[in-house]
């Protein structure tokens, strides 16, 4: 009797198993495809390896319990993405670094002069890529991700709207402040040599 | 001033986040227009260089395994079936193991119910015999060695002194082609049988219950055991605090 009853375990054991597998397997060619560029947004967002590891794992660790209640056919990269912010925001550093955020103002933005001199033709002439990174790393958190998500990830408005859970008007108005806030650090003056 | 509102979209006309129809005008003054055509090229140039400095972090390839680790479906006996093919395979199974399971408890229970029949049919056909026993005797050092030489086994009989039983003889007989030997007992007229067999012979299922009394259906009270590597079973139309009474003799005995 114990054998039989192990045998019918077994066979419900190896369909349930199964089922889980096929849905894990899913996941991993859906998720694995971003990884290194999650662990790079992590890295931006915490400013140090090993909180932005800890983040990412903990990214994978959620969006695979909660990848079931992904809708197939939507955009994955929106969806993880988004499970890694908020699970940023809710970290230790996401809320210090989130203790002040610049106020989102629209219609205020300044239509900069074009001159001979320009912070991009400064960066391109010096080459300085540490420089570029150094300004990126001193932008408010809320502007670098945006920047980040439009210029590296190179996700449509409607994207980062849905990564942010914000309205399109306000990914348009803080990446435009963002720029704004990075064109005026990489200004001549504004950074030291 | 034309340019100035141009200007103020030029991010979006970069990033190509302009309506359709305005991205085509967006074009065609940034094709004419040499401030914007050059305020275009340097936002150009630094949306390039923020995409190269963004990507600055990369993770190490002890990091990427564990996450890997993590997600990648857990090693599997699969055989590459549908998921519906699965099910059924498994409801097959079931019901496989469900039917092999109740046949042969069927199986047992009716080899059990058949010794049941046949010890209830010897103990009847004795009694309805003109010469129910082959040695007539109350002495039980009289009866035991009669069967010496016709049995392959001995056993003991038990002291009847101070009890209600009395040893009326004994025969030989035979169970699933195995030769024992039937003791007749009588207590207040009412008859039991003894019958004993070698265990080993006997084809009993091994789910045999020693403590399972007849099927209801036998008008019979029955006790058996297993001692001594043999097989006893006490029936007759007695109570069973009798039947149970004179077997706890035989079970001193042995």
């Amino acid at each position: 009797m114990s054998d039989g009853n192990k045998t019918i375990a077994g066979w419900f054991t190896l369909v349930y198993v199964s089922e889980t597998s096929l849905a894990s397997g899913s996941f991993e060619q859906l998720a694995m495809p971003h990884f290194e560029r999650l662990y790079n947004f992590a890295c931006w967002l915490t400013q140090d390896r090993q909180e932005a590891e800890d983040l990412v794992q903990e990214t994978y660790t959620k969006a695979l319990k909660g990848f079931a209640s992904f809708q197939q056919g939507t955009n994955f990269r929106a969806w993880i993405y988004k499970i890694l912010r908020n699970t940023f925001l809710t970290s230790r550093t996401g809320l210090k670094a989130t203790a002040t955020v610049p106020l989102d103002v629209e219609g205020e933005e300044e239509v900069l002069p074009t001159a001979k001199e320009t912070p991009e033709s400064i960066l391109l002439q010096r080459s300085d890529w540490q420089l570029l990174q150094q300004a990126m790393e001193r932008l408010p958190v809320t502007y670098r991700e945006v920047l980040l998500l439009c210029e590296v990830e190179e996700m449509s408005y409607q994207e980062i709207s849905s990564t942010l859970g914000i309205p399109i008007g306000t990914v348009m108005s803080r990446l435009s402040r963002a720029r704004k806030t990075l064109r005026a650090d990489l200004r001549p003056g504004v950074q030291e040599g | 001033m034309v340019c100035e509102s141009w200007k103020a979209k030029l991010d979006t006309y970069l990033d190509g986040e302009l309506p359709e129809e305005e991205m085509r005008e967006f074009d065609a003054h940034v094709r004419g227009c040499p401030s914007c055509s050059a305020d275009a090229l340097t936002r150009v140039q630094m949306k390039r260089a923020i995409l190269l400095a963004g990507k600055r972090f990369t993770p190490s390839a002890e990091f990427r395994k564990r996450i890997q680790q993590g997600v990648a479906p857990q090693p599997q006996r699969s055989f590459g079936l549908s998921f519906g093919l699965r099910w059924a395979l498994a409801a097959a199974a079931v019901i496989l193991v469900i039917g092999m399971l109740t046949i042969s408890y069927v199986s047992s229970r009716s080899g059990r119910d058949q010794i049941y029949s046949e010890v209830a049919d010897l103990h009847v056909a004795a009694l309805a015999s003109s010469s129910p026993v082959d040695v007539v005797s109350t002495d039980r050092h009289t009866v035991k060695p009669w069967f010496q030489g016709k049995i392959p086994f001995a056993f003991n009989l038990p002291e009847l002194q101070n009890t209600e039983f009395s040893l009326l003889g004994g025969r030989m007989t035979y169970l699933d082609q195995t030769p024992g030997a039937h003791l007749i007992y009588d207590i207040r007229k009412h008859h039991i049988s003894v019958l004993v067999f070698q265990e080993r012979s006997l084809k009993l299922s091994a789910s045999w219950d020693e403590t399972s009394l007849a099927p209801k259906r036998l008008p019979f009270n029955m006790e058996t055991w297993s001692q001594g590597g043999l097989r006893y079973f006490v029936i007759g139309d007695a109570n069973a605090a009798d039947i149970d009474s004179l077997a706890k003799l035989f079970k001193a005995t042995s």
